[in-house]
């Protein structure tokens, strides 16, 4: 194979071939995917939960992980929050024409290394090369499906006036990470991408726990966002205490030189869980018990103050809304 | 600072004691304006404002470089955006700044425009090097903060022989505008909570008319909350005791004549002018444009650009909310039509504008 990514390797023809038995198999294959069918057959039972996500993140290699495993993870986590177990994934990449081979080599690697971990299977997928320019770098869409375990399905909409809101871990680090390493800043302390996925332990979380109203992974927008989307589908307040809130002294030092808010930045390797406050503590100790969850806390509670609406408890102890993100968020003049 | 001593200009104990004194001195209703837009940010965020006494009455002042561009100014430079061969560098705050006919540079870039956001003026002279065809244009907006940097940055431009860099000048100086502001009858203000950054610069000396003319009270201020109580204290025990002052609280940060070599390198490059202010109209002497010798830079007379009074964006009230005179709630568009989705004013769009910080922080 050439060192670069040329047009031909999406031809269909032979280079494409080539590129799919030498790299993609190599890295992914299984016994479903290596039939090389133009669909995979799948064996599912009982209810199941789909999603979809495309990667488009810039740069595509970061502290902590890369386009390829987050692919994996963020498709993965988004099944997995509808308390379901993840069991087969598709992947959908768009390269542009001149991509170094190497690096493809790297993603695709990744990719399969985060699918094992994560115990999903790649079943089925496909390749298209665009001319320079055309995209940037590299696309991946990934589809997901997998069996739901839990009951009732935890859902957006189902938080309830007294449940517990926990997060399992702390707050902005990929974000801040992605956004630090695409303007070449360099942090006092390193920050990493949380990049994971979560799904064995949530399927621990669902099978231990009655009742969990509702799972979210904070990804764009981050959690201030994201607990506005739940507050407002389930039409419940939720008040946050600030100082219970964890986040890495290195990510709040970045996060202040550049004007940022933790609260708003991406994460990809925790979650929310929302859930009725008297199993708050089982969530905590189960979630401890894993090393993806070993900062998990209690951050707030459902209240019916005001509806619809996220309102943080300073450390002061005064209260101030912590209302939806609005576009990005852009470093300020000073 | 490290976090550890930062922490300590946060103390939840310390600042009740405070809180509580204040409410205790408090005879009647006094209304404190903050200058800067960082300390509107900071009063709503630590969630201050929702504990300070109700004789207070807090407003936000001309502090944020985004909300008294002009909107002349702002029509300059989406006018720019799009030209042939021309590259804008801007900080991000003005990606969404609302113009005439609902343009913005946001909506310019998916026009094509070619619009870079910087992190620092310095970037420019890298995104000029890159691209030797064309002009790097950089939106020189902001306070005495801002200012010195932009001259550094074309000073080693100069050195380095970079030649395709131009600076659209809008800067603007703060304590002209608070004494256009003093002179206005129509405003009631009983104190000043100064800006923390523009003193580290211009030091304490240039606001002291604030009290000699005046008879007005003003603080240099942090952004920790013991700053803001402590300053807003020594104002509410000065006039309890009928005297005015002009102070600093910042010492950690802010020496009395502030920073000696950015001023110069800030008055080598530039020097006053009269300026139009959004809201606040024509201020003498409260601008700073580039001197002759420094001329090559100048993007205003490069593209024969005139900054002039035009007509306010229909129903906003960003002038009232900027003097004080009007707390962004009283805005008739706040919330309906004016949103930070939907920006009608730039108090909206800033992160450190009045307006935004109502609609983001304030419940109820
Ligand atoms: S430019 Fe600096 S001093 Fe002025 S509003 Fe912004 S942060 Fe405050
Ligand atoms: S709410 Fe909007 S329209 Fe009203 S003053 Fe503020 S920015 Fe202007």
């Amino acid at each position: 194979m050439s060192d670069k990514v040329l047009l031909d390797y999406g031809s269909g023809g032979r280079a494409s071939q080539r590129l799919i038995s030498d790299l993609f198999l190599k890295y992914l294959g299984n016994d479903e995917l290596d039939r090389l069918n133009d669909a995979a057959v799948l064996n599912l039972s009982g209810r199941i939960a789909m999603s979809t996500d495309s990667f488009t993140v810039d740069p595509i290699f970061f502290p902590g992980g890369d386009i390829g495993s987050l692919a994996v993870h963020g498709t993965v986590n988004d099944v997995a929050m509808m308390g379901a177990v993840p069991r087969y994934i598709t992947c959908g990449y768009i390269i542009e024409e001149g991509l170094p081979m190497a690096d493809l080599e790297r993603i695709v690697q990744s990719m399969g290394e985060a699918a094992r971990h994560a115990g999903v299977k790649v079943v089925t997928g496909d390749t298209k090369v665009v001319p320079k320019g055309a995209c940037d770098k590299i696309f991946i869409n990934t589809t997901g499906i997998g069996e739901i375990i839990a009951d009732p399905t935890p859902s957006g909409d189902a938080a309830r006036v007294g449940d517990a809101v926990l997060v399992s871990g702390t707050m902005g680090d990929h974000g801040l990470t992605v956004l630090g390493t695409r303007e070449g800043l360099d942090f006092e302390a390193k920050v990493q991408s949380d990049s994971a996925a979560l799904n064995h332990l949530l399927v621990k979380l669902v099978r231990e726990l009655p009742e969990v109203h509702v799972l979210r992974d904070p990804t764009r927008g981050g959690l201030a966002t994201t607990l506005n989307e739940i507050t407002k589908s389930s039409n419940v307040c939720c008040e946050l205490t600030e100082t219970s809130i964890p986040v890495r002294p290195e990510v709040k030092g970045g996060c202040s030189i550049l004007g940022l808010d933790p609260l708003y930045l991406a994460n990809e390797g925790k979650f929310i869980c929302i859930l009725p406050g008297e199993y708050a503590d089982k969530a905590l100790e189960i979630m401890r018990a894993d090393p993806l969850g070993q900062d998990a806390c209690r951050i707030g509670t459902m209240t019916d103050a005001n509806p619809g609406k996220v309102v943080l408890v300073t450390q002061l102890g005064g209260k101030r809304l912590l209302g939806m993100l609005e576009g990005e968020q852009l470093p300020r003049i000073c | 600072m490290s976090f550890e001593l930062l922490e300590k200009f946060r103390d939840p104990a310390l600042c009740r004691k405070i809180l509580d004194k204040m409410e205790s001195e408090l005879d009647r209703e006094l209304r404190f304006m903050e200058v800067c837009g960082t300390h509107t940010v900071a009063i709503f965020q630590s969630g201050l404002r929702s504990l300070l006494p109700e004789k207070i009455v807090h407003l936000s002042g001309p502090g944020c470089p985004v909300c008294v561009t002009h909107e002349s100014e702002v029509n300059a430079f989406l006018d720019l955006a799009g030209h042939e061969n021309v590259i804008l560098a801007t900080f991000g705050d003005l990606m969404r700044v609302p113009g005439d006919k609902g343009r913005n540079l946001k909506k310019a870039v998916a026009d094509g425009a070619r619009v870079k956001v910087v992190y620092s003026p310095f970037d420019t002279l890298k995104l000029a090097k890159e691209n030797p065809g064309d002009l790097v244009v950089f939106i020189g907006v902001g306070f005495e903060t801002t200012a010195p940097t932009i001259a550094a940055t074309m000073k080693m431009a100069r050195e380095q022989g970079i030649d395709n860099l131009r600076i659209l000048c809008f800067h603007k100086t703060v304590p002209t505008a608070l004494d256009a502001l003093l002179s206005d009858e129509a405003i009631n203000i009983d104190g000043f909570i100064l800006p923390g950054h523009v003193s580290a610069i211009i030091g304490v000396e240039p606001y002291n008319f604030i009290a000699e003319d005046y008879a007005k009270s003003a603080v240099v201020t942090g952004f920790e909350p013991l700053d803001i109580l402590q300053s807003l204290n020594q104002m509410i025990e000065w006039r309890n005791k009928g005297e005015a002052h002009v102070a600093n609280n910042y010492t950690r940060i802010v020496g009395e004549h502030g920073n000696p070599k950015a001023l110069e390198i800030m008055y080598e490059v530039f020097e006053p002018c009269d300026a139009l202010w959004r809201g606040l109209g024509l201020i003498p002497s409260s601008g700073l444009e580039i001197r002759p010798e420094w001329e090559s830079f100048d993007a205003k007379k490069q593209f024969g650009i005139e900054i002039k009074e035009s007509p306010a964006l229909p129903g906003c009230k960003c002038g009232d909310i900027l003097k004080g005179v009007k707390q962004p709630d009283q805005c008739p568009l706040f919330g309906k039509a004016c949103t930070p989705a939907n920006p009608v004013g730039p108090c909206m769009v800033s992160t450190e504008g009045s307006c935004a910080a109502y609609y983001k922080y304030k419940l109820d």
